[in-house]
């Protein structure tokens, strides 16, 4: 029996922007609340969330979390629970108000994800490197099934530093499991620096698809772009699909943006104002020219 | 006497043993979180950021220590010291000088929650053979563990904590690898512990006195090799025992002080005060609560076992 919200019908790009602009607001005021937890890596990835989640691609059923025939995400980057949250929330697995627990002792909303406190998260993730494994074991037990159902994970630039990350990057393109599609949020800024100055990756192109991967490249700021990368990744026949979304850490408040100061800090109350203020008076639809310039090297 | 975080103390404590040229400090994006940042600055050419892939980082470190180097492998402890087969082959088999240095151990980092706390790398790292597992709880105590560590031969696991605990070292303190330290003497009681439960346990003994109960508090630094001589005379003494630790019971130095006793056939009542789950987010204060960790709910534990 098909249901109203497996997958919420596309609405326009601008009503998707004004649910970035809201649940940038929310993670924001999650934050300031929790008094500690990540807002820059969050802020990032918040745009292509709210395009799987929101923009009619992936199917779920929020009254019915564990509906087999779910579509999966794996937020493989957990300490990027804010955004996970307020897309969540938005969603309806829980209430919004329950946001302003997050972190709190004996919430279900845990500083990482948990799946065994909190319906709708996918998997268990904090420590870094292993999402994209489990999003793999996913999308092999979808084809042992015969089922239809796609398996998403996000990873962020610094985390694909991992070794596992490449194991199940070869293995993946080995398979050939075209339900799997792997988001790199390429926000540029890890936690101690920039990506380029710690350990550069590039050219990440290249080496996705030396690993047999449908390599989609877009700006993750951008809806439009980022909607027809995944419907490109839904598209595509025999490889998984990676979608390298070129963002911009802390994207949304100036003082966090490209700052690895903001990769795992709190805003003071007067900061979070400071940033709620930019958020909701800001253009919802953030400029994409200067993101990258120099990141081929 | 102030606190401070033993982390912290590690990261004052690597910069001043940093002139002697075999000292490497290796981390995974996490030189702020591990107090590597003043080595880094201070010794260039001898800090390595692998980048988030702690494997590699244990078997560059091993690769060092093959070399001749005493290299000190840096990050959460769930991150490095949990990767339990990479320290077995690379670190543990080849007998390599390496320190592996886990800080934000156990329930006490408190927000970040269960994937971050690492509670079960003492059992891990217990089962393997050659490798010594030192916790400090104070700051003196972290200075002088890192100053023997550096000569010490073999590789060995360095347990540190995010969070401040009150310093009960003196400064000119001497660190004792192996040996277990009596710092509160007791006849009714004894609690073994370590790590930041050391101060918990201070905190339930001065509780206990103003009852009249007297408890003896041991500081299990080294929990490999364990002193377990220590730790039975604490049992024949006292009668009744006390485990506490910011760590899984099961392996960890609850299951090592219930194995030295039993080993003994002293004919004593013990006690594991320690998880037996999965952490959870919360404060310090409120997890140590929940979870029994605390000088208050040790005192608890302390006056069920003498009610008993
Ligand atoms: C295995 C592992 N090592 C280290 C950490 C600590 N850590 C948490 S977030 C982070 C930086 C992540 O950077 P990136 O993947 O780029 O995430 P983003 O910038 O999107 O927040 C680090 C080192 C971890 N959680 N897991």
């Amino acid at each position: 029996m098909p249901h109203a919200t497996d997958a919420p019908a596309r609405p326009d790009v601008q009503t998707l922007r004004d649910i970035s602009r809201e649940l940038r607001a929310d993670i924001i005021r999650m934050l300031v609340e929790a008094k500690s937890g990540h807002p820059g890596g969050s802020l990032s990835a918040i745009d292509a969330l709210v395009c799987l989640y929101f923009g009619g691609v992936l199917r779920y059923r929020p009254a019915e979390p564990e509906w087999p025939e779910r579509d999966r995400f794996v937020l493989s980057k957990g300490h990027c629970t804010p955004a996970l949250y307020s897309v969540l929330a938005r969603a309806g697995y829980f209430p919004r108000e329950r946001l302003m627990s997050f972190r709190k002792f004996g919430s279900p909303l845990q500083g990482h994800p948990d799946r065994t406190r909190l319906p709708g998260v996918e998997a268990s993730t904090g420590s870094l490197g292993q999402g994209l494994s489990m999003a793999l074991g996913m999308a092999l037990a979808a084809r042992i099934d015969g089922s239809g159902r796609r398996v998403y994970a996000m990873l962020g630039d610094g985390e694909i530093q991992a070794g596992q990350v490449w194991e199940a990057v070869m293995s993946a393109g080995n398979f050939g499991v075209d339900n799997l599609t792997a988001i790199v949020d390429c926000n540029q800024v890890q936690q101690t620096g920039l990506v380029r100055d710690i350990q550069d990756e590039e050219p990440l192109a290249a080496k996705w698809s030396a690993f047999r991967w449908n390599v989609i490249e877009c700006d993750g700021h951008d809806h439009a772009q980022v909607l027809d990368a995944l419907d490109g990744a839904r598209a595509c026949r025999g490889r998984p699909t990676v979608i390298l979304a070129r963002t911009v850490k802390g994207k949304g408040v100036s003082f966090m943006e490209l700052d690895y100061n903001w990769h795992g800090k709190a805003p003071s109350p007067e900061e979070g104002e400071r940033a709620l203020a930019e958020i909701l008076a800001g253009e919802s639809s953030p400029a994409p020219a200067a993101l990258r310039g120099k990141g081929d090297r | 006497m102030g606190a401070v975080a033993t982390r912290q103390a590690f990261g004052d404590a690597i910069v001043r043993i940093g002139g002697d040229p075999r000292v490497v400090v290796l981390t995974g994006d996490l030189k702020n979180s591990t107090h590597t940042e003043d080595f880094a600055k201070a010794y260039p050419d001898r800090f390595f950021d692998v980048g988030i892939a702690e494997s590699n980082m244990l078997g560059v470190a091993a690769g060092l220590a093959l070399s001749g180097k005493v290299p000190w492998a840096c990050s959460f402890a769930a991150f490095i010291a949990n990767r339990l087969e990479t320290v077995r082959a690379s670190v543990a088999y080849n007998a390599a000088n390496v320190r592996i240095v886990g800080t934000h151990a156990g329930i006490g980092i408190g927000d970040d929650g269960a994937s971050q706390m690492a509670l079960e790398d003492v059992a891990a790292i217990r089962a393997l053979p050659n490798v010594g597992i030192v916790q400090p709880c104070d700051g003196p105590e972290t200075q002088r563990a890192v100053e023997y560590l550096l000569d010490h031969d073999g590789p060995a696991y360095l347990r540190l904590m995010r969070q401040k605990t009150e310093t009960v070292h003196a400064e000119d303190y001497s660190f004792r690898f192996g040996e277990a330290e009596v710092l509160r003497d007791g006849a009714d009681v004894a609690f073994v512990a370590s790590g930041g439960l050391v101060q918990e346990s201070l905190g339930a003994a001065r509780i206990l006195e103003a009852e009249g109960v007297s408890a003896r508090v041991l500081n299990v630094h080294t929990i490999k090799p364990l002193d377990a001589a220590a730790i039975v005379e604490a049992a024949r003494a006292c009668g009744r025992v006390i485990s506490a630790e910011d760590h899984n019971v099961d392996g960890g130095l609850g299951g090592a002080v219930a194995e030295a006793i039993g080993e003994a056939g002293v004919g004593a009542r013990l006690v594991r005060v320690g998880l037996r789950s999965f952490g959870e987010s919360g404060s310090t204060a409120e997890l140590y609560d929940r979870y029994g960790l605390s000088a208050a709910r040790l005192a608890g534990a302390a006056r069920s076992l003498l009610s008993r």
